[in-house]
């Protein structure tokens, strides 16, 4: 059973050898010119302050939509077998996906009325 | 289960995990040549495709009509100088583009190409290999895609990398959601996951009768269930950063996006991971979708049509064909606005997949309870529910909106008050925080500088003793140091 999981793996193997060996030969393939500008982070022009704009913060809104993100994808977990097995599951599982569709339809309204998917 | 009047060439699940260790040898580098070459096609092709959508000639220089074009680039790339930025994050980021790189080949493992066929003697599918959650496996592979351009971007250590990273994940969950939904109507009429059963799922179409007329079905799900179809092509367009959802690497605001600060070999990683990601996506929606590697309609009269090698070339067009659809999607749409974009994935796709799956499955559901003909259930059951679910929809949409509208209102009567729906009490007036009678807002909410707008100081200056000549004019937004303060909402926007 597990065997026809190996062949992944070796396209993983032989992927990952492909990457690692580019990433790693291109310092010594390409030239060198040093140049103190080239070090910079790239700025349009400015000179760049010593950070990221940001300070490596980023706005909230982004955990929020990683928040959504996660409890639909829970939902999916749930529909992918359910869809799968929807011919042997008869009314009642029709019933109780509908019934489970509508809750997180219910919060994912909340959420919409609430303006947590408004963007800005 | 449901049973399908197979071919002998159909494989099924059973065929997969049998193959002699160097038929699997030759299949993965297959699989891994076929990805490299289908990327140095697909870009010489989207340049030639885009160029004559221009009115211009494209590359053609290189090699026989300039085919050799991205080859050549590829090799140029390997000798440009490989630059890594002071402030970058040195392990991070000589391993996001092989983090982005990996996940896109092993994504297309599952993909089937063709059908049982003879290798030197030994029979096997034409498929690297399949599994009962064949699908699943590419999903969670485009998800870990993610991780390299998010970690891409934070490890350059600078702006616009960042910003582009941030956007690139928040895009693909939002779109991996929509893309996630699309699939499962799918799987529901198909009761598989693996792609090769989905595959032969699409082989014939079923007896339908509609109000007493009685004919064959079509046996493609694009035909069967439009509205996924529909849904799951614009989400990978999202999914793959490709126009107009290429929001991550927006040139004319983002520089480059996530691999502005990256060159050379690097730089070739993550195009390649997104050509890749790209033909993936499209191999994945001829399988699901358009029938997979059978013959479409006029050519599968002929019965040598889905035998031997010949599917090979049908994938292939099937391919080759979407790869051009999301050409001519770069070649003539411009670029969302961000907030669309999301507003767009989270209001549109998604609550539209909830409703199609719910009237997918209650159709699917009544036609095998009773004796009504599929037909039947379409008017009767289908209709009738899809409209009372978007009715309900539209009206909670509209009450969301009426709170901004009513501010809208307000600003137009000539209140200086913000549209947003923003509290009074704002939190302590940090640097961010636009200053009172800041940028005023038009009518629909759409912010303006003020006329008087003053370019903010060089955050430099600060560093020497600078005065500043004159009180702040209220309305005009001057610098405080840092330049997060110079934001208008137009750049919150942006982030």
């Amino acid at each position: 059973m597990l065997s026809t999981y190996v062949p992944i793996v070796g396209l993983f193997a032989l992927a990952a050898a492909f990457a690692l060996f580019s990433v790693a030969v291109a310092p010594f393939v390409g030239p060198r010119r040093y140049n103190r500008a080239k070090l910079d982070a790239y700025e349009c022009g400015i000179e760049p302050v010593d950070q990221p704009l940001t300070g490596g913060r980023f706005p909230v809104k982004y955990y929020l939509t990683a928040m959504l993100f996660i409890v639909f994808d829970i939902e999916i977990v749930f529909l992918y077998p359910w869809a799968v097995a929807n011919d042997a599951l008869g009314v009642w599982g029709l019933v109780a996906m509908v019934v489970f569709i509508g809750t997180v339809f219910l919060a994912f309204a909340y959420e919409w009325r609430r303006g947590g998917l408004e963007w800005d | 289960m449901t049973v399908w009047a197979l071919e002998a060439d159909q494989p099924t699940l059973a065929d997969f995990g049998n193959d002699v260790w160097w038929i699997v040898l030759i299949k993965v580098v297959g699989v891994f040549a076929v990805l490299v070459l289908m990327t140095l096609f697909a870009i010489v092709f989207e340049r030639k495709v885009v160029a004559r959508m221009q009115q211009r000639i494209g590359p053609n220089r290189v090699g026989p009509r300039g085919y050799l074009q991205s080859l050549a680039d590829g090799l140029k790339l390997a000798f440009k100088e490989d630059i890594i930025p002071a402030l970058a994050d040195k392990p991070v980021y000589f391993l996001a583009p092989v983090i982005a790189t990996i996940p896109a080949f092993v994504a297309f493992s599952v993909i089937p190409m063709g059908p049982v066929v003879s290798i030197f003697g030994e029979r096997t599918p034409l498929q690297l290999t399949d599994a009962p959650i064949g699908v699943l496996i590419i999903l969670a592979m485009s998800a870990m895609g993610i991780y390299g351009i998010v970690l891409g971007g934070w490890a350059s250590g600078s702006t616009y990398p960042l910003l582009g990273s941030l956007r690139s994940a928040a895009q693909m969950i939002s779109y991996e959601i929509a893309m996630g939904l699309s699939l499962v109507a799918v799987f529901l009429y198909a009761g598989t996951m693996s792609t090769s059963g989905i595959v032969a799922a699409q082989a014939d179409g079923s007896e339908l009768s509609f109000f007493g007329w009685e004919f064959t079905g079509p046996s493609w799900y694009v035909v069967l269930l439009p509205v996924s179809f529909i849904i799951y092509a614009i989400a990978v367009v999202g999914e793959t950063n490709r126009a107009p959802f290429d929001l991550p690497e927006a040139e004319s605001e983002l520089v480059g996006g996530f691999h502005t600060e990256y060159s050379s070999l690097k730089f070739a990683l993550f195009f390649l991971a997104e050509y890749i990601n790209m033909v993936t996506v499209s191999a994945l929606a001829a399988t699901l979708f358009l029938g997979g590697w059978r013959a479409p309609w006029p050519l599968s009269i002929w019965d040598g049509a889905n035998s031997g090698w010949w599917p090979l070339l049908w994938f292939f067009l099937k391919v080759v064909a979407a790869l051009f659809v999301f050409i001519w999607l770069r070649g003539t749409l411009p670029r969302l606005r961000y907030d669309q974009f999301m507003r767009f994935g989270w209001k549109v796709l998604v609550p539209v997949s909830l409703v199609w799956i719910l009237v997918v499955a209650t159709m699917r559901t009544v036609s095998r309870e009773t004796d009504l003909t599929a037909g039947e259930v379409a008017v009767f059951v289908g209709l009738p529910i899809a409209l009372v679910l978007l009715v309900g929809l539209w009206l909670a949409g509209r009450a969301g909106q009426s709170d901004t509208r009513q501010a809208a209102a307000e600003a137009a009567a000539g209140s200086n008050h913000p549209t947003s729906t923003e509290p009074e009490v704002l939190p302590p007036a940090g640097a961010r925080r636009r200053p009172a009678g800041g940028p005023i807002r038009a009518e629909g909410g759409f912010p303006v500088p003020p006329m008087d707008l003053r370019v903010p100081p060089s955050p430099r200056l600060r560093r020497e003793p600078v005065s500043t000549a004159g009180e702040p004019v209220p309305g005009a937004v001057v610098g405080t140091g840092r330049r997060g303060a110079t934001s208008t909402s137009q750049e919150d926007g942006d982030v």
